[in-house]
């Protein structure tokens, strides 16, 4: 197992430097230069070669890519272009926003995903097992903006009862309330996509398993029912729900880009979009950077966790 | 007793039917595979629901021309009217039917659907292939950049691309295509691993085939149940996410209509409470049509 885990921080490393260079490349890639921005018959072109100068344009693009790394290697990603801000603090203070959103909803949806799985797996072909199976596909089938301007429409335009936009009541008092207000509709949007994706994922977990001879076994010993599932085959049919964690992280954040975006939640997602329209390239790379590090560090993590729980995992 | 004697009844019957079809359909074996997968995927009712509607659906996309009442270009009507008898399902801020936008654009949607998933699919397939089959560093290389693509939150990344190639319908496809073969590579590649050991291609092997020929008349046929039903629920997520680019202003641009930039007007506060029709519509076309696919995609992998 430490051998698994060697191996796979190792595969790691080279995906780490193909992530900067890719992100690198990408945003070299773009048409519209910095100085584009900058260009107008006022400024002249011997003031647009000294920014580009001073911001390392006119090197060759391999030196450009490693005066980055070394930047980034200090923890500097480069000042904002718009708002001259360093990208880190720029990230700093978007990423707890965001974390928030997308831990309250990860965790939430599987609360909902598991037992409903685990509860159509066991009442197969009842009509729970329809309507959970139903709900599922219905959730994953509705656009996330579509849900949430219809929530919106609902419970803010209708009925009045919930805010709409921002974290927290503009001018007014804050605390943890005030946030929690604000949190609830587009925790919701995220959470029902969650709790969608991977109800069928636990059910069919959860059926392999109890197909086991193992569990027969325990039946056969006259092991309570209740006993059966939820405590020999639940404990094993959860393991898979581990690397669900890993994969789930990457969609939750590409969900929170546009939920951000709808509820004006200040978090990475509003920052993407933001530096996005402006053309912002410093944060946008920034932006990426970060959000596919913490990808690449949850499914490291989560691997790792699936290998210790689950001895079956050997290398592969 | 009666129960019993009219259940004997029943399963007779059947017993009968089956083997009544069976004989029709003696030695044809490939129509015997056709009418169990029939039967097998006629048991999702909800599924059978999912053809239907999804039909209806082609079927208005394929003659939009012949089927939309008024050009969805044009201005056609007053500004924003609601539902009336002329335009069923009332006109946009600028007086254009929503039906026949509704129709021309669930067109688009579809169109971004399924040629997306053809690109991302030929090349997850041949990245998979030939990682699968080769091994060594080949392989080695091609998944370190499957991981590296699906290390960015895949909105986030498409994003970017959208921004940076700019917006519009070509693009769109183009973008979407090649952002989405890191899944159908890996599951390519983990069907490969297990067939390559089989015997019948040591045997193509020993006889000396050709790679390609191994490759694409061998192995390929035998991974397609999977890839089918990979790609039916990639042309759900393709609709999903092209709506969603086109709701956030980089996908399709106006005035082509596409489902997604339908509901990017609702943004707005005054058509979201007091103009239902211009975002409803729209919004359960692309719920319908993606219920559809997922519906079906769940019949064909419980009948494949």
């Amino acid at each position: 197992m430490t051998k698994y885990i060697i191996k796979r921080l190792l595969i790691a490393i080279p995906v780490l430097i193909g992530i900067t260079i890719f992100d690198f490349l990408l945003m070299n890639l773009a048409p519209g230069s910095p100085l584009d921005l900058m260009r107008n018959p006022m400024v002249s072109d011997m003031a647009l070669e000294l920014k580009a100068e001073s911001l390392g344009l006119n090197q060759p693009i391999y030196l450009q890519y490693l005066q980055w790394m070394q930047e980034l290697l200090h923890g500097n990603l480069g000042f904002s272009m718009i708002t001259y801000q360093p990208v880190s603090s720029l990230i700093a203070t978007h990423i707890g926003p965001t974390i928030l959103l997308m831990g309250v909803s990860l965790l939430l949806g599987l609360f909902i995903a598991v037992p409903l799985g685990v509860l159509s797996a066991t009442k197969r072909y009842s009509k729970v097992d329809y309507t959970a199976v139903t709900a599922s596909f219905l959730s994953i089938s509705i656009p996330s903006f579509f849900l949430a301007l219809f929530l919106i429409y609902i419970f803010t335009v209708r009925l009045n009862w919930l805010p709409s936009s921002g974290m927290v009541t503009m001018g007014g008092e804050g605390g943890f309330l005030d946030v929690i207000q604000h949190m609830i509709l587009p925790v919701t949007v995220l959470t029902v996509a969650v709790a969608g994706r991977n109800i069928r994922y636990v059910r069919s977990s959860m059926l392999e398993i109890l197909e086991q001879d193992y569990l027969r076994t325990a039946k056969a010993k006259g092991v309570k029912k209740f006993f059966i599932i939820n405590k020999h085959a639940m404990r094993n049919a959860l393991i898979p729900i581990i690397t669900v964690i890993g994969m789930e992280i990457p969609v939750v954040f590409g969900g929170a880009v546009i939920i951000e975006q709808i509820f004006s939640w200040p978090g990475m997602g509003l920052l993407t979009m933001s530096s996005i329209l402006s053309r912002d390239y410093p944060t946008i790379m920034g932006l990426n950077l970060v959000a596919a590090i913490i990808v690449l560090t949850a499914n490291l993590v989560t691997d790792i966790a699936y290998s210790v729980v689950n001895p079956e995992i050997k290398l592969q | 007793m009666k129960v019993s004697q009219n259940n004997k009844i029943k399963g007779q019957r059947i017993t009968e039917n089956k083997s009544e079809s069976n004989n029709d359909l003696k030695g044809l074996r490939k129509n015997q595979y056709s009418v169990t997968f029939l039967q097998k995927f006629s048991r999702h009712k909800l599924a059978v629901c999912g053809v239907f509607v999804l039909g209806i659906i082609l079927i208005c996309a394929i003659f939009a021309p012949l089927l939309a009442p008024y050009d969805p270009n044009e201005m056609v009507g007053a500004f924003g009217n609601a539902p009336d008898g002329s335009h069923l399902f009332g006109t946009d801020q600028i007086g254009r039917d929503i039906l026949s936008r509704v129709i021309y654009g669930s067109r688009i949607s579809l169109l971004v659907g399924f040629s997306s998933m053809a690109i991302g699919l030929v090349i997850g397939i041949l990245l998979g292939l030939v990682s699968g089959y080769f091994g060594g560093w080949i392989d080695m290389v091609i998944m370190r950049v499957t991981d590296i693509v699906m290390s960015f939150p895949y909105i986030m990344l498409i994003l970017v691309v959208a921004s940076i190639v700019g917006p519009g319908l070509l693009n769109m496809i183009v973008i979407l295509g090649f952002v989405n073969w890191p899944g159908a590579a890996r599951l390519v590649r983990g069907n490969v691993l297990a067939i390559k050991e089989k015997d019948y291609i040591k045997a193509a092997q020993v006889q000396g085939f050709r790679i390609n020929r191994i490759l694409l008349s061998e192995i390929l046929p035998n991974t397609l149940a999977p890839i089918l039903i990979y790609a039916t629920s990639g042309i759900a997520w393709a609709i999903l996410d092209e709506a969603a680019l086109s709701f956030l202003g980089f996908g399709v641009q106006q005035p082509t209509a596409s489902l997604g930039n339908m509901l990017n007007g609702a943004q707005s506060l005054t058509v979201l409470t007091s103009q239902p029709w211009l975002w409803l519509p729209p919004g359960i076309a692309i719920i319908l049509t993606v219920l559809s696919i997922n519906f079906i995609g769940d019949a064909l992998r419980d009948a494949l």
